[in-house]
């Protein structure tokens, strides 16, 4: 059982989102940065599958800037066995980011490729989906249970209202929701196997992009609100205002 | 869509915007309907701005049948409905539809493809991009045309903590909008039908089924109004209180939830509003004994109007609400409830 594991390095979640002035991009001074968190049940995902089959290799595979090697490490801690390194400066277009990595996939053999179901830098949601249909294998999305029989594969999507249950043949892309596992936290064995483990890099060049991010700004400071009131007694209040004021109710 | 304000708000809310490009772009408005033929069930259905707009939607519950479809998208101003029936489409089958809007988009002249930024068109919109050479952009809650005619959207990024302006080098556009953002607007479309051919498509996956989750109310991420509990609740016990105020509310309310509150195993995963959860932007939005961590606001601070009820005066929640009482919830709930469900029978 292969697996290759795509991982994008992002700020936390926690950090407080600076925009450089002229130009659109995000302040990064002192921003501390991770693995995107999707892409961690991914990686688990693809460990796991490799652990059941008793068999295989799993690749993690980044594109972004040298700094995402430290993801990648990240990953080979945790339990992936080699990491792929596309040094490029990456791109506001989801597109050219998925060709680029669908170029290094189409190159390997592999049984399932993971993905988070989202970046949580630029929340597009699209790269799982660029990559199946420029690659041509079956896709599903924001899944958060899946089983493999052989080379049959069932997988639970988390939709509105409840989950839809999609059938695919291997290869296959999967990307992870929150629910598909509970991620491990890398080992000092782990830690330390990484440091043997193969990282390669190379540099690339992405495609010209079909759009692009022509400003970036932090958004308006919402009105500060207005306390209405204290306990029951301000609840008429609340409603006027909700229904006059706010047009609301 | 299933379980929203009305039938098909998604689909209505895509078909706005691509109205209003045809009309800036100076061309039609189309949209794509898939679905099983006329009876109830699921639905799965695109919408498509036309000559030179197209749009495509989400899943509905309970199937017109292609001439009622057509007949109401087309009082909302559509040109034009592609239909595409068959017993499989009462489920997404998402071969089916990335390549019937993808043959669509790819031979017409379309100015822009939009979809819902529902779970159908978020997985959708993309497979369609990749078929026209286009990345996406996703959720968007501002779109124009720009005097050289090339089309501009703005969007959030890092969890709204950001917003991007974005402008496609060349149509078309495709694109998946924030729910609540662009409003329906009835008025008279052409309303013509088409037929879609359904042949030669290869399925690589098939949907086989859908599993309903928990009892029948209106979906976090799809819910004109959103009433979400946090930890303050003190207990899962307590949730027919926040269930009381979503019925005062009627049809088109949800319930929502704080991580605190999944993580304690109080309420589903399905329910969390936040970061790690769902991304909400209602009409109406209510936290309810929620601190309003930066992750949470993630999630609901491009609500139109927020509400919060908190025992702690500084509790940061009140920073981004519109309208804050300081209060016990076990006190404020029951008289909010009924106060709302008064003003909502005198009308
Ligand atoms: C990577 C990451 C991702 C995260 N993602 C999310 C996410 O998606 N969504 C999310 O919500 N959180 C998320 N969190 C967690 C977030 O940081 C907070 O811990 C969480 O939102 C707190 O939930 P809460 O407001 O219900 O609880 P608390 O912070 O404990 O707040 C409870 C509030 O209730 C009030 N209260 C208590 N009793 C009463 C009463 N009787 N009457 C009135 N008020 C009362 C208190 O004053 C307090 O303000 C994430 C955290 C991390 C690190
Ligand atoms: N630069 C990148 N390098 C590696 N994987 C990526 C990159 N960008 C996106 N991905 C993968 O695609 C998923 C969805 O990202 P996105 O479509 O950008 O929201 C992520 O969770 C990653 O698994």
């Amino acid at each position: 059982m292969n697996t290759i594991v795509c991982i994008k390095r992002v700020p936390d979640s926690a950090t407080r989102v600076r925009v450089q002035t002229g130009v659109p991009a995000l302040d990064t001074d002192g921003v501390k940065f991770v693995m995107n968190p999707y892409d961690e049940f991914a990686l688990e995902e693809a460990i796991r599958c490799k652990e059941e089959a008793g068999e295989g290799k799993v690749t993690a595979i980044s594109l972004g800037p040298p700094e995402s090697a430290e993801s990648l490490r990240q990953a080979l801690a945790m339990g992936a066995d080699e990491g792929v390194l596309l040094e490029c400066e990456g791109s506001g277009d989801a597109l050219p980011v998925a060709r680029a990595l669908a170029d290094e996939i189409s190159g390997r053999s592999f049984d399932l490729i993971l993905f988070g179901k989202q970046a949580i830098d630029g929340d597009n949601m699209q790269v799982p989906q660029l990559v199946a249909e420029l690659l041509g294998v079956p896709c599903a999305t924001v899944v958060v249970k899946l089983l493999i029989e052989g080379t049959r594969a069932t997988a639970h999507r988390e939709v509105e209202g409840g989950h839809e249950v999609a059938e695919f043949e291997l290869p296959a892309v999967v990307s992870a929701q929150k629910g598909l596992n509970e991620p491990r936290y890398p080992s000092l064995k782990g830690i330390m196997a990484a440091r043997r483990k193969p990282v390669e890099a190379k540099k690339i060049e992405l495609s010209a992009p079909t759009l692009e991010i022509v400003a970036l700004q932090e958004p308006p400071a919402s009105p500060p609100g207005r306390i209405v009131g204290e306990g029951p007694g301000a609840v008429p209040d609340l409603v006027r205002a909700l229904r006059e004021e706010a047009g609301a109710l | 869509m299933r379980g929203g304000p009305g039938p098909g708000a998604a689909e209505l809310q895509t078909l706005a915007l691509v109205r209003q490009l045809a009309d800036e772009l100076g061309g039609e408005a189309h949209m794509v309907a898939l679905g099983p033929p006329p009876t109830a069930g699921s639905v799965a259905d695109g919408a498509e701005a036309g000559d030179p707009s197209l749009g495509s939607s989400g899943a509905d519950s309970g199937h017109p049948g292609a001439e009622a479809k057509a007949k109401l998208l087309g009082g909302y101003g559509a040109d034009r409905v592609f239909v595409g029936e068959s017993e499989e489409l009462a489920l997404y089958q998402p071969d089916v539809a990335a390549e019937v809007v993808g043959r669509l988009a790819a031979a017409g002249e379309y100015g822009a493809v939009v979809f819902p930024a529902t779970a159908l068109g978020k997985d959708l919109a993309p497979r369609v991009g990749a078929r026209l050479g286009r990345g996406v952009a996703s959720d968007v809650v501002g779109c124009w045309v720009e005097e050289d005619g090339t089309i501009a959207a703005r969007r959030p990024v890092y969890a709204g903590k950001a917003i991007a302006t974005l402008r496609f080098r060349e149509g078309p556009a495709v694109m998946t909008i924030r729910a609540n953002v662009f409003a329906p607007e009835a008025r008279e479309g052409k309303g013509a039908i088409s037929a879609v051919d359904l042949g030669g498509i290869e399925r690589r996956v098939r949907t086989v089924s859908f599993e309903r989750r928990g009892r029948g109310s209106a979906d976090v991420s799809e819910a004109s109004i959103v009433v979400s509990g946090g930890r303050g609740m003190q207990g899962p016990e307590h949730w027919g209180l926040l269930e009381e105020l979503v019925d005062a509310l009627g049809e088109g309310a949800a319930l929502g939830a704080s991580r605190a509150v999944v993580d304690a195993g109080w309420r589903p995963h399905g329910e969390q509003v936040g970061q790690t959860g769902k991304v909400v932007s209602p009409n109406l939005y209510f936290a309810i004994g929620i601190s309003g961590a930066i992750q949470h606001l993630a999630g609901m601070r491009t609500s139109k109007v927020i509400v919060a009820v908190n025992r702690d005066a500084d509790a940061p929640i009140f920073g981004v609400a519109d309208y804050g009482v300081v209060g016990d919830v076990f006190e404020v709930l029951p008289a909010l409830a009924e106060a709302i469900r008064g003003v909502r029978q005198d009308g």
